[in-house]
């Protein structure tokens, strides 16, 4: 696996808070595509941490681009590039859950339908952290965020998360595949591929945020590595129509042990924790479906 | 020797375009822009036109897309209109502040509520603050000649601005005129290759349209606003070279029709122009000392020309096709301002909106009001022209 | 490989428009630190998963040992947590500029 990576730092310098999820996500998929590669951020907690005037802290060709448009901006560079005859190149984009499955939804779907050759990133630290830990349509049920403050009434976040991956493959697009920062090895792998995919390829991954989620600042490795245990995530690819579990957990771990290490969950009841529960067993029973059928 | 067509003001667009050679078009289609994205993805397809054709889901994304390209150093194409223009707003501030030197053509249409496929300037001059330079032209002619020079424009390393070439929506997308079409040798020779000193490249990497502290920001814009005001010269340059070329120059950022003499004058903006012209000669047949005034330029403003076009009216009107609610339209206020110190009377018509027709008589009665004010007549400062009151 | 060279002697020109150069830095970001991980080079196999673990990329391997560049080390200990031979440990930034 180490071979697979270049020993170059591509994102470096950057004010990231202590243990950043998001930024060892960038950091690792740069140096899996190495030198060239072009680089899309929308505003976000990327572009904020690595591209304030003058520290710049990418040290391949990179861009923040308007919230909504990281996936439009990736598609113009591919053409330009095809049109200029730039060939040996990559075009990645780094987005948020916010950036990726709210405001730039709409481009990540036309670019899947143009079938551009460009990687699109989604670094999902489930909710609105750039601006100070708001919901997004990826933040859990339950978890509390500032527009989401739990108090008697309401237990926190009552969304479902939507689920990004499924909405990418129906899109039938070349490769897509949700990944971790809590599973190392296979995100390289999964960058690795994506690398090689001749067409758009769409990679999601878990990127704990130490500051949004309440957790010390060294465990955001661990955490993600709870969370695929307990069954809140898993690790699927879906490559030409085909679906494939890369990590089968048999016995899942304590939702409630993983949840009550995270300050956003501190308020959720045992009901709560049964509602999570219920989720996490519809939604591996239905990606498990989806394996099966083929 | 002269290649002379028939076509409509959106197919001269298209024709000036392909003579300019973009690398990558992306656009989303709105009427009454349509006919010129139809016309350069039927170039492409019969590969007249080397270039790519990106189909993007929205304006929004059309503008960025283009963007992402022009900075790897790829000339670009997109359009838009009204509803559409608005979608791009955010993107259009982005692309001036990044100094991105874009070229968009906007077909000028009313915009909603009420909905209106008809034209009025409201889309465009409601994005005057943009950072875009803009172009207003009066006829088929003039968009296409003016497409190409707005490349050399936006691409000269001492402009580096997106620029919008506005066409007044029907009255001008869709009526058809015999144009004439510059040679390729022509325009090559006009419009050098496009090469952007700051794009990104795989051996010299660059970090993009990133965010800059308070001490920072502000150096950036003075700098943005003095570019703008540069492009002043460039574009009085780059019009008399053009006119070499090709024998048709337009003469800067405003110009004058029987202006010399004249006591009355009508300033304009786009296609109406036209008209104004053909009451002028019919009123100066009747003796009367009329002028018109064309803006072409809203940004950068051609505030000297205008003091120097008017210098021997007395009473102006300021017809437009916009109204920003409150005041009066944004040309009016521009170019009251441009003449603060003169102390001529200024009038501001509003006309055409949503597509109204402005007819010769209805500029024949301007004309007649701003003579009636020397003898006594008092005229309140904003005017719709055609409602009662 | 090349480490990051910092200009904090940078002037506050200004490029044209937001054209600016791919890794400059003109501040290094040591004072964020409370605490400050330190290799213990005997223990250390040399496995090299405190480098891929690193949201900074500030650990790395030369002549054989894994060094931290300092400068621009947070101190988040993800490195000493998830270290298999427990090799790093986080010292206090008072106590390690100390000895």
């Amino acid at each position: 696996m180490l071979k697979m990576l270049d020993q170059e730092e591509y994102f470096y310098g950057h004010k990231g808070c202590g243990g950043c999820g998001g930024s060892l996500a960038v950091r690792l998929a740069l140096k899996v595509l190495g030198k060239n590669t072009f680089v899309v951020l929308p505003a976000g907690c990327m572009s904020a941490v690595g591209f304030v005037y003058p520290q710049l802290c990418f040290s391949v060709n990179a861009l923040i681009s308007p919230f909504a448009s990281t996936a439009a901006m990736l598609s113009g560079i591919r053409v330009a590039a095809k049109s200029l005859n730039i060939t040996d190149c990559n075009v990645v984009g780094f987005a948020g859950d916010g950036g990726t499955a709210d405001i730039g939804l709409q481009a990540l779907s036309g670019a899947i339908d143009r079938g551009d050759k460009i990687i699109y990133i989604c670094y999902d630290n489930e909710a609105y952290m750039n601006t100070g830990v708001q919901q997004s349509s990826l933040t859990p049920y339950g978890a509390r965020t500032t527009t989401t403050p739990p108090g008697d009434h309401i237990h926190g976040s009552t969304n479902n998360k939507k689920d990004m991956f499924e909405i990418v493959a129906a899109h039938h697009i070349k490769y897509a595949a949700t990944a971790s920062i809590g599973n190392i090895p296979d995100y390289i792998r999964k960058v690795e591929k994506a690398k090689n995919i001749n067409g758009t390829s769409y990679i999601h991954v878990a990127a704990p945020c130490p500051t949004g989620w309440g957790i010390e600042s060294s465990d955001t490795i661990s955490i993600a590595k709870e969370a695929i245990e307990c069954g809140l995530w898993y690790l699927v690819e879906y490559e030409d129509g085909v679906y494939k579990l890369n990590q089968e957990i048999q016995e899942y771990t304590s939702i409630k042990v993983y949840l009550k290490k995270q300050a956003r969950f501190k308020h959720v009841t045992d009901d709560d924790i049964k509602i999570i529960e219920e989720q996490r067993d519809k939604k591996n029973n239905f990606i498990k479906g989806k394996v099966k059928k083929i | 020797m002269k290649n002379k067509v028939f076509v409509s003001g959106d197919e001269a667009v298209a024709l000036g375009v392909k003579l300019a050679k973009p690398n990558v078009i992306a656009a989303y289609p709105i009427t009454p822009q349509t006919i010129v994205v139809e016309r350069l993805a039927e170039m492409v397809e019969k590969r007249e036109l080397e270039a790519e054709y990106m189909y993007v889901e929205s304006e929004h994304s059309a503008l960025a897309a283009v963007m992402g390209a022009s900075v790897l150093g790829a000339r670009t194409f997109t359009a838009t209109s009204s509803q559409g223009l608005l979608y791009m707003a955010e993107v259009m501030h982005y692309a001036s502040g990044g100094r991105v030197p874009l070229v968009m053509m906007n077909a000028n249409r009313s915009v909603a509520l009420p909905w209106s496929i008809f034209g009025d300037q409201r889309d465009s001059l409601s994005l005057l603050d943009s950072g875009w330079i803009q172009v207003y032209v009066e006829d088929a002619q003039e968009s296409l000649d003016m497409i190409i020079q707005a490349y050399a424009i936006a691409e000269h390393k001492e402009v580096l601005t997106p620029v919008m070439i506005n066409l007044d929506g029907f009255v001008l997308t869709h009526t058809f005129e015999a144009i004439e079409v510059p040679t390729q040798e022509q325009v090559t020779k006009f419009l050098p290759k496009f090469e952007l000193e700051g794009k990104m490249d795989l051996d010299n990497p660059k970090n993009l349209f990133f965010s800059s502290s308070p001490a920072h920001n502000i150096l950036f814009k003075a700098q943005q606003h003095q570019a703008m005001e540069h492009s002043r010269i460039i574009i009085e340059e780059l019009d008399k070279q053009y006119e070499e070329i090709t024998g048709r120059g337009y003469g800067g950022l405003a110009t004058g029709y029987k202006t010399e003499d004249a006591d009355i004058i009508i300033i304009t903006l786009g296609s109406i122009t036209g008209l104004v012209k053909d009451v002028v000669d019919a009123l100066r047949v009747e003796g009367q000392k009329v002028g018109v005034v064309k803006i072409r330029y809203m940004r950068p403003f051609p505030e000297k020309e205008i003091l120097q076009l008017c210098k021997n009216a007395s009473n102006i009107g300021v017809l437009e096709k916009d109204i920003s609610f409150g005041y009066h339209g944004t040309v009016y206020t521009n170019v009251a301002d441009a003449l603060r110190t003169t102390g001529k009377k200024l009038i501001n018509y509003v006309a055409g909106l949503g597509g109204k027709n402005v007819s010769f008589n209805d500029i024949k009665n301007i004309f007649g009001e701003l003579k009636s004010i020397d003898d006594g007549q008092i005229v309140q400062t904003v005017n719709f022209v055609g409602v009662e009151g | 490989m090349t480490r990051a060279t910092v200009n904090k002697k940078f002037s506050g020109d200004i490029p044209v428009g937001t054209y600016g150069p791919a890794m400059h830095l003109t501040e290094t970001l040591e004072g964020w630190r409370n605490s400050k991980p330190v290799i213990d080079n005997g223990i250390c196999n040399n496995c090299k998963w405190c480098y891929l673990v690193c949201p900074e990329g500030v650990i790395f391997s030369e002549e054989n040992k894994m060094k931290i560049d300092y400068r621009f080390c947070k101190g988040c200990g993800i490195c000493a947590k998830e270290c298999k031979k427990s090799a790093i440990i986080m010292k206090k930034e008072d106590a390690a500029n100390e000895k």
